[in-house]
């Protein structure tokens, strides 16, 4: 018989991997790792639905981790491209380097 | 129908006004010609004139009580008890003024196509142009107070905007300037008189005003109205008068009015807009006559101005100063009819008067086109030769002001005078003052047209040099050279000046003394006078030659006084004072100057130093800079950081779903 895996591990997982991602997003300055940081924070939420799905025996958390999975690919598309067209004006991408609104 | 008057004008504006403006302003654009700009604006005042000629002959078909057409177009305002239509009325005084007003107009549109050939913008010149004669017209169909009101402040603006034509010249401009501010001191006094009449009478409307007032005839105070409430009202609505009608106190701003073109003059400030004072009081007639105080202050006023304006006209040089007092004096004529009581004889003057002054200035014009813009009489003379048509005309113009029979102007000035005299209302002391004025008026102009026409010419000299002329600048300035470019006016100049001859020629026989068509025609809106018992017929006979012989005489002193310049030159001299006392107008300008303009500069300069800067604009900058100093001190926490801002989200989360779980509960 296959060991059942406990729901509160799974979850603990995903939390610590959506506050590794959180931290990464506060703490580094290179904006390529910051995106990187952001799939993990999502994909962190990802796991949790599917957790919940399986525990509730509800079809909607994997409905909306389909739909976060599609959202997610085309975010990051778009996020490259801001990553591009930062790199071309600033010749950079760090993150302190855009504060433009400040002033 | 009679909505068409005004309208025609209106579309003229309307036309040449928005070419001018949406197509023509851009600079650099080229500008429609005086041609065509003129030839719409005066279409479209001819047609004013045509309509007002046939609505004129259906009113003359009518029987004589019931000679009154009207027109509503629309409601204008409605008001809990209160109802004002937008409606005009054409009786037989106001059809009097449509026909001057747009009978005039038309001659000196066309005269404009000519006088303002030269001129950088006539499209806009011509738009004002009809402006004023849409709001004219307004003004004398209006069939109650606040549509004659609303006319009245119509041509108060054309006056302004005209006078001021030519802006860049900032006397010419301030000219302008304060002829708005007087007549808005004349219009405040206009204001208030409306308002009492509608809390006394509960109208505005003319027509209910008068049923209001007379009774078969007779002119009676209506039950709950006192004597002084009317006397007040047509005293306040006297002060709007002065303004428009530029009598003591505030003519001041006709004679600086000149700055404008020369049809301006003519038609805004002696033809029509100035008269619109006597059309108010001869249409208001039954309430004037009902208090005898007003009508004295009326009569006074009149005469005062009268005599002191052709006082001030005797000294003048500029020849269209002395024609601004001459009209000044006029008006003044005017009012002393109407305030003995011969509204008939007032009207009648209005309408010679148009005639003759509109001539007059329009001749002045000309000689000012053809002397290239001068206007000194000292530098004229001589001209009868150079401009024969002018001269003709303008000679016929002068015997009309000046009374000589059978010129138009004889017989309105002589009505007056003897009205003036044998009216109940009337004195010896008024009818001196106007015979004397006669006699100064004939003077001065004669005076006028002596300088400018006849002798030998002075110009050749100061002529030559101001213009750079190659002639005669040789070893003698002989007199009788002409500087090459004195010349007479084109036709549609002289064209005009020859109707308006003609006009003062015969305009006076609408109203020959015992037979008057005009006195019969006015029956229904101004009651017929009455023949009074205490002076003599054969009075009127006598005080007849006596006019004339006055006029003669002061035709017969300028023309020997000034025959020889010499002459003149010595008794200025000997009586230096009242020269100088005179010359400078009697210093009028002045004292407003020291008793009312620099107060009120003063007050106001004090009020905008100590009272809005330190006060008002402190408050209001105090909070601009509160909001300032606030965004100052709050913009600091917006870092530009995104990552800064992740954390205050971060935290901002954290909290509310701690809230949400541990604090709800």
């Amino acid at each position: 018989m296959i060991q059942q895996v406990e729901p509160w591990v799974v979850l603990s997982f995903c939390a610590a991997i959506f506050f590794i991602g959180f931290a990464g997003v506060l703490i580094r300055r290179n904006i390529l790792v910051v995106l990187m940081c952001i799939e993990l924070m999502l994909n962190a939420v990802n796991l949790t639905f599917v957790t919940f799905s399986k525990e509730l025996q509800h079809l909607g958390g994997q409905m909306s981790v389909l739909f976060i999975i599609t959202v997610a690919a085309a975010e990051s598309a778009v996020g490259l491209a801001l990553v591009i067209a930062m790199f071309r004006t600033l010749r950079g991408v760090d993150t302190d380097q855009i504060r433009l609104l400040r002033e | 129908m009679i909505a068409l008057i005004p309208l025609f004008p209106l579309i003229g504006f309307l036309i040449n006004g928005s070419w001018y403006a949406f197509v023509q302003a851009a600079p650099g654009r080229r500008k429609a010609g005086s041609g065509i700009t003129g030839a719409i604006a005066t279409m479209a005042i001819l047609g004013s004139f045509v309509v007002s000629c046939l609505l004129f002959l259906q009113l003359q078909g009518l029987p004589p009580e019931s000679r009154v057409l009207e027109q509503t177009l629309f409601p204008w305002m409605t008001f809990a008890g209160f109802k004002l239509d937008m409606a005009f009325r054409l009786d037989s005084l106001s059809t009097l003024f449509t026909l001057v007003v747009s009978g005039v107009g038309t001659l000196i549109h066309i005269y404009s196509i000519g006088y303002m050939s030269h001129d950088a913008t006539p499209g806009k010149f011509f738009a004002y142009l009809n402006l004023f004669c849409f709001a004219m017209l307004m003004l004398v169909l209006g069939a109650s107070l606040p549509i004659l009101f609303l006319g009245w402040e119509g041509v108060g603006l054309c006056s302004y905007l005209l006078i001021g034509y030519w802006y860049s010249d900032p006397e010419k401009a301030s000219a302008g300037k304060k002829a708005f501010v007087v007549n808005r001191v004349g219009d405040f006094g206009f204001l208030l008189g409306m308002f009492l009449i509608f809390t006394a009478f509960g109208t505005l409307d003319f027509e209910a005003l008068r049923s209001a007032i007379v009774h078969g005839g007779h002119a009676a105070l209506p039950e709950g109205v006192a004597v002084t409430t009317v006397t007040a009202i047509c005293l306040l609505l006297f002060v709007g008068c002065m303004g428009k009608s530029a009598q003591i106190p505030l003519y001041v701003w006709l004679p600086d009015a000149m700055a404008g073109p020369t049809p301006v003059s003519a038609l805004i400030h002696a033809a029509t807009m100035v008269t619109s004072g006597i059309y108010m009081v001869a249409r208001l007639n039954f309430l004037y006559s009902l208090s005898p105080t007003a009508m004295a202050v009326v009569a006074a006023v009149g005469g005062v101005t009268a005599f002191f304006a052709a006082t001030i006209a005797i000294t003048q040089k500029d020849i269209k100063k002395v024609l601004a007092y001459s009209t000044v004096s006029q008006l003044g004529y005017m009012f002393l009819a109407c305030g003995v009581g011969a509204f008939t004889a007032g009207v009648f003057h209005v309408i010679t008067h148009a005639f003759f002054k509109a001539l007059l200035f329009l001749g002045a014009g000309s000689v000012i086109h053809g002397m290239h813009e001068e206007q000194d009489i000292m530098k004229m003379g001589g001209l009868r030769a150079k401009m024969p048509v002018t001269f003709a005309t303008f000679a016929l113009g002068w015997l009309a002001i000046c009374g000589i029979p059978p010129f138009s102007g004889f017989f309105s000035k002589d009505e007056i005078l003897w009205l003036a005299f044998s009216s109940e209302h009337g004195s010896v002391l008024l009818w001196g003052l106007g015979a004397l004025t006669a006699v100064m008026t004939a003077f001065y102009m004669t005076r006028l047209f002596t300088l400018t026409f006849l002798g030998k010419p002075r110009f050749s000299e100061a002529h030559g040099e101001k213009h750079g002329h190659g002639h005669g600048h040789g070893d003698d300035h002989s007199h009788g050279h002409a500087p090459a470019g004195v010349h007479e006016s084109p036709f549609s100049m002289t064209g005009p000046l020859q109707v308006l001859a003609l006009l003062s020629l015969i305009g006076g026989f609408m109203g020959i003394p015992h037979m008057s068509w005009l006195e019969h025609w006015l029956a229904p809106v101004i009651p017929a006078h009455q023949a009074t018992g205490h002076v003599a017929a054969e009075m009127e006979w006598v005080l007849m030659g006596v006019s004339v012989a006055g006029a003669a005489l002061g035709i017969f002193l300028a023309i020997r006084l000034y025959a020889d310049l010499e002459l003149p030159r010595q008794f200025a001299t000997k009586w230096a004072g009242l020269y100088r006392v005179l010359f400078n107008k009697w210093y009028v300008d002045e004292l407003y100057e020291r008793t009312l303009v620099r107060p009120i500069h003063a007050l106001s300069q004090g009020l905008w130093k100590n009272f809005d800067v330190a006060v008002i604009d402190r408050i209001v900058l105090s909070f601009g800079r509160a909001s300032q100093w606030s965004g100052q001190t709050v913009r600091t926490i917006q870092t530009g950081s995104i990552q800064f801002y992740a954390l205050v989200l971060l935290i901002g989360i954290v909290l509310s779903v701690g809230y949400l779980i541990y604090g709800l509960a």
